[in-house]
C-alpha cells in the first residue's frame, strides 16, 4: 500500500470539489471494499476523501410512496429500517444475506454498488486481468471459473458483481442520485452497471469524478411480497454462486405483476425482463415458471465449468416464485 | 512438608482452562505480540513464477523508499547449513532455507525479505521490489495418469501387502472398485506464523508461534550452526498449528534479519503468504477395492493413495496407511504413491493421512455394504480383527464395536431404513451415515522438571506447547494428581526451549507424552518430600527423561477408536448441503479433562464437515500459484453450517502394561467425519459423491438418484 | 515520529475504551496495526488482514465492526471499544465469563473477535434486528428469538479453526439468557 494523503469531507460540494481536483483521489466510504483492495495492490489511490460524515445518512419516504436511501446509509440501517422490511422485505434480505454483521455495519449504500468483483483473477495483481490492466488477457475463461458469468459475458471478462443488495434494488427499479461538479444527476440502476463488452474495466456509468448521494426506491406495492434467495458454498459469510430476488402478485391464478433479478450470474447484477414478460399474465404455475427462466437463461453462455448455474438459475425461479405463489394464494 | 491426607482426584473432572482468564480478555500475548524497543519490520517477497531461475532483485529503488533498513535475498543473505536432520529426523523444509541460491521450485517460494521500520514501510517496499526471473515450463498437474509416481516412506513405510489380492477378488460374493479424490487442504491456523527474533547478550532470543519450542530451537541452532545454549525459542501461546506450525521461513528470516541488523526483527505471514510458505496437505487421487463373502466378511483389500509433493523434498501424505489398523482381510495392500511437481512442500496437517484415507476406505465400507445388503455398522463389526492386520502384533484395546454399539444406541440407528432417496422435508432429502474412526496412540520421550517451591505450591516446567488442545490445564491436572494435591497449587509453565527437550504438539502424542514426563518427575517428587523434613528457599527440583521408559513400553498396536455418525439435509435443485446433527463415540483411554476433551474431538468433527464440504485450495494451472488465496477464496465451515455435535466416550479401562494410559484425541474427531457425511449424503439422495468437497455444483449436476 | 510528510501522516487522537491515545498515524495504518503496533492493545488479533475472518472485530460507537479494514485516521472522533475494554476491573463480562465457563474457545486468537462480536449479537437482537434466518422481516412479525440457528448466522462472520462453535454458541445463548433475565428484572 503506497502513502496517501486523507481529507475528511462535511458537505457534499466540498466532497466533489476535492475529488474532481485529483484524478488518482478515491472517496473513501465504510473502506470494506476499497482498503481490501489497497492492501493487496488493486487500488492505489493518492488520496482518500473521506465521505462518511456527509449528511447523507438518512432514510426517507418519497411523496409518491417510495423510499429515498442516503449515500451513506450502512448495509445494516438499511436492512432494519422498518420502512424496507415492511415494503421491500427482499430487500432487507438481500443485505442481511451479505457479508457479515461487522462488515454490514461498516459498508455504505453507495460503496456497496461500487464493489468490485470477487474473482480471484482481479484480485492477484500477479495475474493477467481485463478488469484490472486493460488488455492483459483474462485468465479465467481458460482458468478456475466454476463461479463466473453466464450471462451477459464477453470472451474479455466473466467476472460477477458480488452485490447482493443492488440484486434487490435492481428487482425494484431502483434510481441512483449523484453529485458531479456540474451538478446533480440520476441514473436508474438498469443503466447504471455497463455491458462488459471489449472493456470490463469500464464499470459504470457514472460522470468521472461523480459522488453518489443516494438511492430511490419507487413505489412497489408488489414488493411488499417479495423474496431474496441466495446459494452460496458456505451456509453463511460467502458471497453467491447464483442468487435471486423476486415479488410476485397473483390473481385469480394469473401473474399479475412480477419482478426478477439475478445474482452472482453476470458483471451488474441481472434484471430477468424476459422471464417477467414471459411471465405477465400467464398462470401461475410451475410450467411457467420453469418456461419463465429457460426463456431468459436462453441467452446464457456458459463455460465449462460453470454450465450449472443455468440449471441452477432455473430451479430458483421456479421455487421462489412457487413459494410466493403460494403465500398468495394464503 | 505434609501431604494431604485426602486427595480427590482432578483427571477425569472438568476444569476451565488455566489460562482462560487472560484468552477472554485479550490479555493472552501471542508471538507478534511481545513489545520490544527498536523493533524493525520483515515483510518477505515471494516469487511470482512457478519454475525458474532469478536473474535479478532489484534492491536500490527499494533501499532508497522511506523507512527501509535492508534487503536480504540470496545474493546477500548468511549462508545456513541444509544438510542437517531434525528432531522429526527429516531434513529441513526447503521453504525455511531461505536464499541460498536462485532457484525457484514452486510460485510462492520466498525470493527476498525487506525489513524496514514500520510494517506499513515495509509492505510496501515488499511489494515495489523487482525481481527479474527467467522462467521455465512448470508441470502442476494432479491427478492424472503419472508414470513418473514412485512409492515413498514417510512416517510410516509406503507399502504394505500380503496374500494374493486379484484370487481373493475373484473369489469375493460382493466387490467395491472405486475411485475417490479429495483436494488441497490448508490448515490456517487463525494467527499466522509470527516470530519476532533478537540477540541479547550473546545469546539468540527468539518469540515464535510453533508447535515445539524445542523443535524450532533444534532447527534453528543446526540450520545456523550455532550453540544450542545459546538460543532460546518461547511460544506461550500459540493461536492454533494444526501441523503447520514448525521451522518455517518467518523464523529464519526474523533471526538472518535481526543478525545482519543487530536489533529486533519481526516476520509476521500474510494470510495470503500462509499458502505458499505454512505447507498444506496433498490433494489426493485413491483407489480401494474390496471384496467380500456373502457374509460380509473381507477376503480382499486394497488401498492405494497418490499424492504430489515439491520438485525438493518428498512428502507423504499416507492415505492408504488408515486401513493397517482398521480392517484385515486374506489379501490386503495398501500403497502410499507421490508424484513430484513444481508446488509448494506439504506437510503434516491434522490427521495426516488418516482424514483423506478414512473418507476413501470408509466411504467404500459404505458401498460395500450396500452392494451386500448388510448393515454399515454390522459389516464393520464382522470385520474387526483380532491383531494388526499388518503388524500382527496384538491390540492394546479395541473398543471399536463398542463405540458402534454405543453410537447406534443413541444416534438412532436401529430406526434407519437403509434405502437411499426416501425420506423429504420441504426442499430437503435427510439422510443418515456412519463411518469407523481410528489414530494411533503414541509416544515419545520427554524431560519435565516439576519444582516444590517454599511456599508449598508446585511449579512444573516442560517444553510442551498449547496450541488450543488444553494441554496446559491437562498437565496441571496430571501433575496435582501425581502430586497429591490440588491444581490450585500447581503452576504450569510451557512453551520455553530452555525447559530442556520436549516433543511437540503433533501426532496426538503430546498430552500423553508430556503426561508421561510430568508424572514421572513428580512421582519422584513427591517421594522425595516426604523423606525432606522442609523444602529449601529454592525448592526442590526433580527431573525426569522418559527416553528409556517410552523404549521399554511394550510393542503393541495402540489406538484410539470412534464411531462417527451424521445427518444431512439434502437439496437437489440448488445442491446446498448442510450437515443437521453429528454424533461421535470414541474410545481414547483415560480422557485427563472432559471439557477441554470434548472440545478437541467436537472441534476435530467440525472439521471433518469442513472438509467434507468446503475446503478446497485451487491451483491455476496457467500460472501455476493459488486461486484465491485467502479465506474469502478458501471456505472453512463457520457458526452457520455446525450444527450442534455431540462427542462422547467410552470409560476405557487402561491397559495395564501403559503408566500413563492416555490417548491423544486431537485428531481421532476428523477421521471418518468426512466419510459419515458423505455417506448420509448418498442416503439422502441415492448419488455417490466420491470427489470432495461436496459442493453445490457437484450435487445440483450429479442430482437425485433416478 | 515527527509528521515531517503530513500529507501521508496525520496527528490523531483515538478514543479506546474510555481513554484518549494520542499518536501521529501514517495514513496507511489500520486502527487493527494502530491498536496492535502503536498502543499495545494487542488483545485484538489479526487472522486474515482483510475482513475474511473476523478476528479483529471491536465495536465502534457501540457497533461491531473489523479494525483491520479500518483506517485509524478515520477512526478519529469514533467510540472504539476493544476487547480490553469488556470486564469492569475484575469482574468479566457475562459474555466473557460464558466463553470461561463454557470453553467457548481453544487457541484463544479468534476468541476477542468472537467475544466483542457476541456482545454486539445480543445487543442487534435486543433492538429487533432480523437476520438472513429470521423467517419473517416485516417489523409487525416482531424480533424472532434468539434461537441457537440465529446466533450461528449472526456469529458467522467470526471464523473459528478449532472448531469450537458449538460450545461459542452456548456461551453466546448463555450470555444472552442472563442478559433477558436482567433487563426482564430491571424492568420489573
Amino acid at each position: 500500500m503506497k502513502e496517501f494523503g486523507y481529507q475528511r469531507v462535511h458537505d457534499v460540494s466540498g466532497a466533489v470539489a476535492v475529488l474532481g481536483a485529483d484524478p488518482d483521489a478515491r472517496f473513501l466510504g465504510g473502506g470494506t471494499n476499497l482498503v481490501d483492495l489497497m492492501k493487496t495492490g488493486v487500488e492505489r489511490p493518492a488520496r482518500l476523501v473521506d465521505v462518511r460524515e456527509l449528511p447523507l445518512d438518512r432514510i426517507e419516504p418519497t411523496r409518491d410512496g417510495g423510499l429515498s436511501v442516503g449515500a451513506t446509509v450502512t448495509n445494516s440501517d438499511l436492512a432494519v429500517h422498518p420502512e424496507v422490511r415492511r415494503r421491500y422485505p427482499a430487500l432487507t434480505q438481500a443485505v442481511l444475506a451479505g457479508a457479515s454483521g461487522q462488515l454490514r455495519n461498516m459498508a455504505t449504500v453507495g460503496g456497496n454498488l461500487l464493489q468490485r468483483t470477487r474473482c480471484g483473477y482481479f484480485a492477484d495483481v500477479t495475474k493477467p486481468c481485463n478488469k484490472r490492466v486493460p488488455g492483459s488477457g483474462c485468465p479465467a475463461v481458460e482458468g478456475e471459473h466454476h463461479n463466473h458469468a453466464i450471462l451477459g459475458v464477453s470472451e474479455h471478462c466473466v467476472a460477477t458483481h458480488p452485490s447482493d443488495m443492488a440484486v434487490a434494488l435492481t428487482a425494484f427499479d431502483a434510481v441512483v442520485s449523484y453529485e458531479t461538479a456540474d451538478g446533480p444527476g440520476e441514473l436508474p440502476l438498469a443503466d447504471f452497471y455497463l455491458p462488459v463488452g471489449d472493456t470490463p474495466h469500464l464499470e459504470t456509468a457514472l460522470p468521472a469524478g461523480a459522488l453518489i448521494t443516494g438511492v430511490t426506491l419507487p413505489p412497489a406495492p408488489v414488493a411488499a411480497r417479495s423474496r431474496y434467495r441466495k446459494v452460496r458454498e458456505r451456509a453463511s459469510y460467502a458471497f453467491a454462486i447464483g442468487s435471486i430476488a423476486a415479488a410476485l402478485d397473483v390473481r385469480d391464478g394469473l401473474v399479475r405483476e412480477v419482478r426478477l433479478a439475478f445474482g452472482a450470474v453476470a458483471s451488474r447484477p441481472w434484471r430477468a425482463r424476459t422471464a417477467e414478460g414471459v411471465l405477465t399474465g400467464a398462470p401461475a404455475d410451475t410450467v411457467t415458471f420453469a418456461a419463465a427462466a429457460d426463456a431468459e437463461l436462453a441467452a446464457a453462455k456458459p463455460l465449462p465449468h460453470n454450465a450449472y448455474k443455468v440449471t441452477l438459475m432455473r430451479n430458483l425461479v421456479v421455487a421462489v416464485l412457487t413459494e410466493l405463489a403460494e403465500e398468495t394464494a394464503r | 512438608m505434609t501431604a494431604p491426607t485426602a486427595h480427590r482426584s482432578s483427571v477425569g473432572t472438568a476444569h476451565t482452562r488455566v489460562e482462560g482468564r487472560d484468552k477472554v480478555t485479550g490479555a493472552a500475548r501471542y508471538a507478534g505480540e511481545i513489545p520490544f524497543a527498536e523493533l524493525a519490520h520483515g515483510w518477505l517477497v515471494l516469487s511470482t513464477i512457478a519454475c525458474g531461475r532469478i536473474r535479478s532483485v532489484h534492491t536500490a529503488a527499494v533501499l532508497a523508499m522511506p523507512g527501509v533498513l535492508t534487503v536480504l535475498h540470496h545474493e546477500n543473505a548468511p549462508r545456513v547449513d541444509s544438510g542437517h536432520v531434525g528432531v522429526l529426523g527429516v531434513p529441513p523444509d526447503p521453504t525455511a532455507v531461505l536464499f541460498q541460491h536462485d532457484r525457484v521450485p514452486h510460485l510462492g517460494w520466498p525470493v527476498a525479505l525487506v525489513v524496514a521500520e514500520t510494517s506499513e514501510q515495509a509492505r510496501e517496499a515488499a511489494e515495489a521490489l523487482v525481481v527479474d526471473y527467467e522462467k521455465e515450463p512448470h508441470d502442476i498437474a494432479f491427478p492424472g495418469e503419472r508414470p513418473d509416481a514412485h512409492p515413498v516412506d514417510g512416517h510410516v513405510p509406503a507399502v504394505t501387502e500380503k496374500g494374493d489380492l486379484e484370487a481373493e477378488l475373484a473369489a469375493s460374493a460382493a466387490v467395491v472398485d472405486v475411485e475417490y479424490t479429495t483436494p488441497e487442504e490448508h490448515h490456517n491456523p487463525m494467527e499466522p506464523h509470527a516470530a519476532t527474533a533478537r540477540w541479547d547478550g550473546g545469546r539468540l532470543d527468539v518469540f515464535d508461534s510453533n508447535q515445539g519450542s524445542t523443535w524450532v530451537a533444534d532447527g534453528l541452532v543446526k540450520l545456523f550452526s550455532l550453540d544450542p545454549a545459546s538460543v532460546r525459542v518461547r511460544s506461550e501461546h500459540v493461536g492454533g498449528g494444526f501441523g503447520s506450525k514448525g521451522v518455517r521461513a518467518h523464523q529464519v528470516a526474523a533471526v538472518m534479519a535481526a543478525t545482519a541488523l543487530q536489533r529486533p526483527v519481526r516476520v509476521v505471514m500474510t494470510r495470503r503468504q500462509m499458502f505458499s510458505l505454512a505447507g498444506y496437505r496433498s490433494p489426493t487421487t485413491q483407489r480401494v477395492r474390496l471384496g467380500a463373502d456373502a457374509d460380509g466378511r473381507l477376503r480382499a483389500l486394497e488401498h492405494d493413495c497418490l499424492n504430489l509433493t515439491s520438485t525438493v523434498y518428498d512428502f507423504v501424505e499416507p492415505g492408504a496407511a488408515v486401513a493397517r489398523a482398521l480392517y484385515d482381510a486374506d489379501a490386503h495392500r495398501t500403497a502410499n504413491h507421490v508424484v513430484r511437481l513444481d508446488v509448494p512442500t506439504p506437510t503434516w496437517m491434522r490427521a495426516p493421512g488418516e482424514a483423506p484415507g478414512s473418507f476413501a476406505l470408509e466411504a467404500a465400507l459404505d458401498e460395500l455394504a450396500e452392494k451386500a445388503g448388510i448393515d454399515p455398522i454390522e459389516l464393520r463389526v464382522r470385520n474387526e480383527p483380532e491383531r494388526g492386520p499388518v503388524s500382527g502384533l496384538p491390540f492394546s484395546d479395541h473398543h471399536l464395536p463398542a463405540c458402534f454399539r454405543e453410537g447406534a444406541r443413541r444416534f438412532g440407528w436401529a430406526e434407519r431404513d437403509p434405502r437411499p432417496g426416501l425420506r423429504r422435508e420441504g426442499r430437503w432429502l435427510l439422510g443418515t451415515g456412519t463411518a469407523a474412526a481410528s489414530f494411533p496412540a503414541g509416544a515419545a520421550p520427554s524431560t519435565a522438571a516439576v519444582t516444590a517451591e517454599a511456599d508449598g505450591t508446585f511449579t512444573v516446567r516442560i517444553a510442551a506447547s498449547d496450541i488450543g488442545t488444553g494441554a496446559r490445564t491437562a498437565l496441571t491436572l496430571i501433575a496435582a494428581d501425581a502430586l497429591r494435591t490440588e491444581p490450585e497449587r500447581v503452576r504450569v509453565r510451557i512453551g520455553d526451549s530452555d525447559f530442556g527437550p520436549a516433543f511437540l504438539a503433533g501426532g496426538s502424542m503430546g498430552t500423553r507424552t508430556w503426561g508421561w514426563a510430568v508424572m514421572a518427575a513428580a512421582g519422584e517428587l513427591r517421594e522425595r518430600l516426604v523423606a525432606e523434613a522442609a523444602v529449601p528457599p529454592e525448592g526442590i527440583t526433580v527431573r525426569s527423561d522418559t527416553t528409556q521408559a517410552v523404549a521399554a513400553l511394550a510393542q503393541k498396536e495402540r489406538h484410539a477408536f470412534g464411531a462417527q455418525f451424521a445427518e444431512v439435509a439434502v437439496d437437489v435443485t440448488t445442491g446446498e448441503v448442510r450437515v443437521r446433527r453429528m454424533l461421535g463415540i470414541f474410545a481414547a483411554g483415560r480422557i485427563v479433562n472432559p471439557l477441554t476433551a470434548r472440545g478437541q474431538l467436537v472441534g476435530g468433527m467440525t472439521w471433518g464437515i469442513s472438509m467434507a464440504l468446503h475446503e478446497e485450495a485451487v491451483r491455476d494451472q496457467v500460472t501455476g500459484g493459488h486461486y484465491g488465496a485467502d479465506l474469502a477464496g478458501y471456505h472453512v465451515a463457520t457458526h452457520a453450517d455446525v450444527p450442534h455435535i455431540e462427542a462422547d466416550w467410552l470409560d476405557e479401562a487402561t491397559d495395564a502394561d501403559d503408566p500413563v494410559g492416555i490417548k491423544g484425541i486431537g485428531e481421532i474427531g476428523i477421521v471418518g467425519a468426512a466419510a459419515a457425511i458423505a455417506n448420509a449424503v448418498w442416503h439422502a439422495t441415492g448419488v455417490r459423491h466420491r470427489q470432495l468437497p461436496i459442493r453445490p455444483d457437484r450435487v445440483l449436476t450429479a442430482g437425485p438418484h433416478a | 515520529m515527527a509528521p515531517a510528510r503530513s500529507s501521508t501522516h496525520s496527528a490523531i487522537t483515538l478514543n479506546i475504551n474510555g481513554e484518549k491515545y494520542t499518536l501521529t498515524a501514517d495514513h496507511r495504518t489500520t486502527l487493527l496495526d494502530a491498536l496492535r503496533e502503536r498502543l499495545d492493545l494487542t488483545g485484538t488479533k489479526k487472522g486474515c488482514d482483510q475482513g475474511q475472518c473476523g478476528a479483529c472485530t471491536v465495536l465502534l460507537d457501540g457497533r461491531r465492526a473489523v479494525s483491520c479494514l479500518q483506517l485509524a485516521v478515520a477512526a478519529e472522533g469514533r467510540e472504539i471499544t476493544t476487547i480490553e475494554g469488556m470486564a469492569e476491573g475484575d469482574r468479566l463480562h457475562p459474555v466473557q465469563q460464558a466463553f470461561l465457563d463454557l470453553d467457548g474457545y481453544q487457541c484463544g486468537y479468534c476468541t476477542p473477535g468472537q467475544i466483542c462480536s457476541a456482545v454486539a449479537v445480543i445487543e442487534e437482537h435486543a433492538a429487533g434486528w432480523p437476520s438472513a434466518v429470521t423467517d419473517d422481516v416485516h417489523p409487525e412479525a416482531g424480533p424472532p428469538p434468539l434461537t441457537a440457528e440465529e446466533i450461528r448466522e449472526r456469529m458467522s462472520g467470526n471464523l473459528c479453526r478449532c472448531g469450537a462453535y458449538v460450545s461459542i454458541v452456548e456461551a453466546v445463548a448463555r450470555a444472552a439468557a442472563a442478559e433477558t433475565a436482567r433487563t426482564t428484572e430491571e424492568a420489573a
